[in-house]
């Protein structure tokens, strides 16, 4: 009883400390220009806020499009043995930096968006080939022997038995994939692929807060957005019978 | 049912053969266990009748069919397959895991529907609570069962079971042992089991098969195993208390004396007396005149009592049934200290009586009719 | 090879930017290190705490960057360090925190009872448990968030270029306004083989920071 209390009191401690705080940043951002800027520009926001959107959506696809069939392919037998190395290197390209990553593109590729899109798919495609390879790694050779023993072809043990048994670790590669994407995206701007780092950078090379949060804001807010929805998917689509911390 | 003919099978890569001509006849509605330690081929040999090990050479033919003309998804899938991991889907609930294969032959759902069901009562998980959970919310025993369950959906003839209940402990196994003879008496099923547990094979098997680095040492019954080994290796495995190992086998029935001696309760107790006297007897039983146990009556009681032998007579504390097997029954009479007991059946008749004389002579396998301290046992049957 | 050209003629001012680049991001994990580990060692003790800063440390993972050193900006600002070397380190510590504090956690949590019973069982203190017996057994899963922060802060460091910040990123930003694609490559290069080498070091490190006891064969 006095337990539920104590936490009823914490809980209204920390919500009226989150208050307090969106609060102090509504006055900052006010103070800073920020309204001022979204109230006159609304349309330019929206526009490079869709081109944003488009941005990720596009590259997402396409990653998520060869990524996961990529990574079924890396666990079939034939590969299987190889499977180890693909993901060491898998692991060593994932630590180069984005910003590489995108300027690199558009030395070959040339300005655009089409080498943005190339260096999102690229960057995007990691952590979703990794995740798949993982997850389908992952799956116990007791379910595959289970399956197959009772007379399951590769093909359903793939569909009925890896893939959801997996589905949790592929899900979270694409979650990754897509988080890392909006921030990416930002950076499209600067070969020339428009998207809210449109108005990132231009307000910091104005030091111009109102612009610059204009981007910044909307750009955090879809990331921790789209963190979230695929949260929810992730509930929705993983069987309850699978349990991860 | 199930022909094995040169059975071997070599890895790719290894000089030794894992399984090495094997012969095997294993009969309709017969429980055969693969035994040995491991490595010895028995999973393998197991793993190829549903042919998730290629075999090598030999053949292996299922009611007279071999499995190498049969399409290998629709072999496995008419065999029951069940192994010691369980493997249940964790994704799916109970009610999926056990439709797997039902589900993989297109049965419609209201087939399914009711084959869960029945199976679910079978083994006395009540379907409205266990339907729809899932394997992370099942016990240990529980997850076992289903893994069973699972693999007999689809009512195949022939199972088969790779150490099945190895992963549970020893009190739930026996449950599961008994429960799973109970069920097989009534579905006589052919399955093949692998078990590396020599008192599992025993009681489960209608025939051991027991392998050794690939090759078949001795295939009889366990009675045959555990009197007539072939060779040291078969002596050494089923291990030097194989004697008392037989008293899992046997039944009181096999070791019990028929018709003991025994008197009624109307007879007068002088005549009793001297009757025992006579006969060196120091306790006698008792029965009606329908042959139904009453109790018994001891020597200094008798002495000087003049009646019925009905008024000092002392009830039973402790019967056996001539259907329990030895190993209990020498149990009970060791722990209360028993020389003798008697097995009455199930309508309170005596059966015949125990003593541990003759339990000793059963398992050293030379009879003697003498008892312990309730004197000499005679089976005339009724004095007077 | 125009790229390798390019890094002969420049070395001296490649090396200068290396450098920069390095102790950008050494200081902010060094700060990250000395606040991660132990907010990662006090919510091994307190749910509620381990399941509130995990959840913040999670979202600011997915603020992009670029938006974060936006933001920090004009806040910054206020104490006179709008641009520079401090907002992309301040920066860098909040996006390190994550990894470092998630591992310290899991990893302190991950220790056997068992292990910590035994250790009790014998005297220690719950304190002496946690240094004598937890932190070492933790100490290669910790070091394991520190190199994915250090990694993750090479990345982000050669974007504080474009915010004064210095650092490899700087090739990169001039390259780009400038059109010059042999300055953009360089750049990139030099970044990537950073954090390509500094992975592969850390790993090696990692490896040995598993005690004897524990390590695998």
């Amino acid at each position: 009883m006095s337990e539920n209390k104590e936490a009823g009191t914490a809980g209204r401690v920390w919500m009226s400390i989150g208050f307090i705080f969106a609060f102090a940043a509504g006055a900052y951002a006010e103070y800073l220009g920020f309204f001022t800027f979204v109230k006159e520009n609304p349309e330019e926001i929206w526009e490079l806020f869709l081109d944003h959107c488009q941005l990720v959506g596009i590259a997402s696809s396409i990653a998520i499009l060869i990524g996961v069939p990529m990574g079924i392919f890396l666990t079939r037998g034939f590969m299987r043995r190889y499977r180890d190395m693909i993901l060491n290197i898998l692991g060593i390209c994932q630590t180069v930096p984005s910003i590489a990553v995108i300027a690199i593109a558009m030395t070959y590729v040339g300005i655009g968006k089409t080498p943005a899109i190339i260096a999102l798919v690229i960057y995007g495609l990691l952590p979703i080939i990794r995740n798949t390879v993982a997850g389908l790694a992952n799956v116990s050779s007791v379910l595959l022997d289970a399956g197959s023993g009772m007379g399951m072809t590769p093909g359903q043990l793939l569909f009925r038995v890896e893939i959801p048994n997996a589905m949790y670790i592929i899900l979270t590669g694409i979650r990754t994939s897509v988080v890392i994407g909006v921030g990416t995206a930002a950076l499209s701007f600067l070969v020339g692929g428009g998207g809210m780092g449109d108005l990132i950078f231009t307000g910091i090379a104005l030091v111009d807060p109102g612009y610059m949060m204009a981007g910044a804001v909307p750009t955090a807010g879809l990331a921790v957005f789209l963190n979230w929805i695929f949260g929810c998917i992730e509930k929705w689509i993983v069987s309850p019978g699978l349990v991860y911390e | 049912m199930i022909e094995l003919e040169r059975v071997t099978k070599i890895y790719p890569g290894s000089e030794v053969p894992a399984v090495d001509s094997v012969n095997l006849n294993i009969a309709e509605g017969d429980i055969c266990i693969l035994i040995g330690s491991s490595g010895c081929g028995k999973t393998t040999l197991m793993r190829m009748m549903n042919r998730l090990e290629p075999i090598t050479s030999g053949f292996i033919r299922i009611g007279g069919e071999s499995i190498m003309d049969k399409d290998v998804t629709a072999l496995r899938r008419s065999i029951g397959y069940a192994i010691q991991q369980i493997g249940l889907f964790p994704h799916m609930t109970v009610y999926d895991n056990i439709a797997t294969v039902p589900h993989l032959l297109g049965w419609d759902k209201k087939r399914i529907d009711e084959r869960v069901d029945e199976l679910l009562n079978m083994v006395q998980l009540p379907p409205d609570i266990f339907r729809f959970r899932y394997p992370r919310e099942l016990s240990g025993g529980q997850a076992q069962r289903i893994g069973v369950t699972r693999a007999m959906a689809t009512d195949p003839p022939v199972m088969l079971m790779d150490e099945p209940f190895g992963a549970i402990d020893p009190i739930n196994r026996e449950v599961l042992q008994d429960e799973f003879l109970k069920i097989q008496e009534k579905l006589k099923k052919t399955i093949v089991f692998v078990t590396h547990d020599i008192h599992e094979a025993i009681k489960m098997g209608d025939k051991i098969a027991l392998l050794d680095a690939g090759q078949l040492v001795q295939y009889g019954t366990p009675e045959e195993l555990l009197t007539q080994p072939k060779n040291r290796f078969v002596k050494d495995f089923v291990g030097a208390d194989r004697a008392l190992k037989r008293l899992n086998l046997l039944k009181v029935r096999d070791a019990m004396l028929t018709n003991p001696t025994h008197c009624h309760g109307e007879d007068p107790s002088e005549t009793i007396l001297e009757h025992m006297i006579e006969n060196e007897l120091s306790y006698l039983l008792v029965a009606d005149r329908e042959d139904n146990l009453k109790g018994y009556v001891n020597l200094e009681e008798l002495q000087g009592h003049h009646g019925n032998v009905r008024d000092v007579v002392r009830p039973m504390t402790l019967t056996v049934k001539p259907e329990q097997n030895l190993k209990d029954a020498l149990s009970k009479m060791l722990s209360y200290d028993l020389g003798i007991v008697v097995a009455m059946d199930d309508d309170g008749k005596i059966a015949g009586v125990l003593n541990s004389r003759t339990l000793v002579s059963v398992v050293g396998e030379t009879y003697d009719e003498r008892g312990g301290h309730w004197g000499r046992i005679t089976t005339k049957g009724r004095i007077i | 090879m125009e790229v390798y050209q390019f890094l002969v003629q420049n070395w001296a001012e490649t090396l200068k930017l290396a450098w920069q680049h390095a102790w950008v991001v050494a200081i902010a994990v060094a700060i990250a290190i000395a606040t991660g580990v132990p907010i990662g060692i006090w919510i091994t003790f307190n749910r509620k705490a381990a399941d509130i800063v995990l959840y913040l440390a999670g979202i600011m993972m997915t603020i992009p960057s670029i938006a974060l050193f936006g933001i920090m900006i004009p806040i910054l600002s206020m104490i006179g360090y709008g641009v520079g070397v401090v907002p992309a380190i301040v920066a860098l510590v909040l996006y390190s925190q994550l990894p470092i504090i998630r591992n310290t956690y899991a990893a302190i949590k991950n220790v056997d009872p068992n292990i910590i019973d035994a250790g009790l069982g014998m005297g220690m203190t719950r304190m002496q448990v946690l240094f004598k017996v937890q932190v070492p057994m933790a100490l290669s899963v910790i070091f394991a968030g520190v190199r994915v922060a250090v990694v993750m802060s090479i990345g982000i460091g050669a974007i504080a270029a474009y915010i004064g910040a210095g650092g490899l990123g700087h090739y990169i930003f001039m390259g780009i306004s400038q059109t010059y694609d042999t300055m953009i490559q360089a750049g990139a290069l030099t970044v990537a083989i950073m954090a390509i080498v500094v992975d592969y070091v850390f790993g090696l490190i990692e490896n040995r920071l598993v005690s004897k006891g524990l390590r695998e064969g």
